[in-house]
């Protein structure tokens, strides 16, 4: 059945493109939270 | 009758001395039933629960809250931030205190104090990583007593010998954020031997790498925290300097833990993706994960970013005793609560009274010399004889 887990491959295969998409995230994520923190700096 | 009074006319006999005496004396009484009548005598440690409250807090919680004495003083003299030159000397001292505690702390645990050298003379195992810990925080706490001293020398008057401690403030710096990257980080990964016993939501490969950035919070929260209750109850001992620096020190070391916490929250997501852990958020176990990272982890960031953006000192104090919490129960889950989750709750530990009364005794330990030594040795304030070297 389609999305189930039945190999190591497939383990890996979904737990990397998830955590792929996580970093995408925080790579987009950092710079705005740096911004909040530091806009209104000197 | 005795004369109770101090040599500056007031009493010894306040509220705070009271209790603390009562605690020192029941400490006292079961110090004494720990060492002969054995763990059994003062413990629920068992097979199955072989570390404790012991372990749990006086030495995880304790080593991680000690961090801010290598972090501060990489930020001071490793990264040039001379603005937080006046924080370095307490958070030392504070370091210094809490790795001191936690080898006092970890005898109860270990016992036969005699033996504590044995791991470097009589069987070496150099591939343990309780060996690697044994020797970083051996190392360590003589680095943080070698830094120390400048303090100590300047009270008694020694200035010879002080001069040559202080040349070696820069190679010390450098020993100790070695030391502390290696044992903070190894400290987590001591529970890597126990993937079936620490709940999946804890339990991750990363162990080490997020021991360490929680030391990093821990110690930057810690200087905060320890500053605001100086403030507090030393404020008479600090100089301007001290007192013109510790708004900038908040402001710096609250924008800092806020950007780290940040860091660390995904990298605590990346964990959950890494094993596939997602489906434990909508168990009972996954509602108190939650609890620790949106309301210790999260909230902390967000209340210290939100301080730092404002100016806000009242908000960035009370959100490090937030984050200080925060990683106490972090500790305290991956030891205690999610550890042996599996096993039935009779089996489950909880500290005896007496396991707690320790633990309380060592903190009261290091609350009365953290108090003598800052009421008498220039910690919160610049020695008149050496204001010109800064």
């Amino acid at each position: 059945m389609e999305g189930q887990i039945f190999t190591l491959q497939d383990f890996m295969y979904s737990t990397k493109s998830i955590t792929y998409l996580v970093i995408v995230a925080a790579l987009i994520l950092f710079p705005i939270f740096w911004r909040f923190l530091t806009s209104r700096d000197e | 009758m005795s004369d109770t009074r101090t040599p500056t006319g007031g009493t010894l006999l306040t509220p705070f001395n009271i209790v603390a005496g009562l605690i020192l004396l029941i400490g006292a009484v079961i110090t004494v039933l720990r060492f002969t009548g054995g763990l059994a005598a003062v413990s629920n440690l068992s097979d199955y629960n072989p570390w404790g409250l012991w372990i749990g807090f006086d030495l995880l919680v304790g080593v991680a809250l000690a961090a801010g004495g290598f972090v501060t003083s990489a930020a001071c003299y490793i990264f040039g931030l001379k603005r937080y030159h006046s924080a370095v000397r307490p958070a030392i001292l504070t370091a210094f205190l809490g790795y001191a505690l936690v080898v006092f702390a970890l005898h109860y645990d270990v016992g036969r104090p005699w033996r504590l050298p044995y791991p470097f003379i009589v069987q070496p195992g150099t591939t343990s990583l309780l060996f690697e810990v044994g020797a970083c925080v051996a190392l360590y706490l003589t680095v943080l007593f070698i830094e120390y001293t400048p303090a100590a020398l300047e009270w008694l008057g020694l200035k010879r010998a002080r001069s040559i401690v202080v040349k070696l403030t820069l190679l010390l710096t450098i020993f100790g954020v070695v030391l502390s990257t290696l044992h903070q980080s190894s400290l987590g990964a001591l529970f890597l031997i126990a993937p079936s016993k620490l709940h999946p939501l804890w339990y991750s490969a990363y162990l080490p790498v997020y021991f360490f950035i929680s030391a990093i919070i821990a110690g930057l929260s810690m200087v905060i925290f320890e500053s605001s209750m100086a403030h507090k109850y030393f404020h008479d001992k600090m100089d301007d300097t001290h007192l013109a620096e510790a708004d900038g020190v908040a402001l710096g070391f609250g924008k800092a833990a806020s950007f780290v916490l940040f860091g660390y929250f995904i990298i605590k997501v990346v964990g959950l993706a890494v094993d596939n852990n997602w489906h434990y958020l909508v168990s009972g176990w996954g509602a108190w994960y939650l609890v620790e990272i949106i309301g210790f982890v999260l909230l902390p960031c967000y209340l210290y970013a939100v301080g730092a953006r404002d100016k806000n000192v009242k908000l960035i104090r009370r959100t490090s005793g937030l984050a200080v919490l925060g990683i106490v129960l972090n500790r305290f889950n991956i030891s205690l609560i999610a550890f042996n989750y599996h096993l039935p709750s009779s089996e489950r530990y909880f500290p005896h009274w007496m396991e707690i009364g320790i633990s309380v005794f060592v903190v009261t330990v290091g609350v009365l010399v953290y108090r003598f030594i800052v009421t008498h040795m220039p910690i919160l304030y610049e020695h008149p004889d050496y204001k010109e070297e800064h």
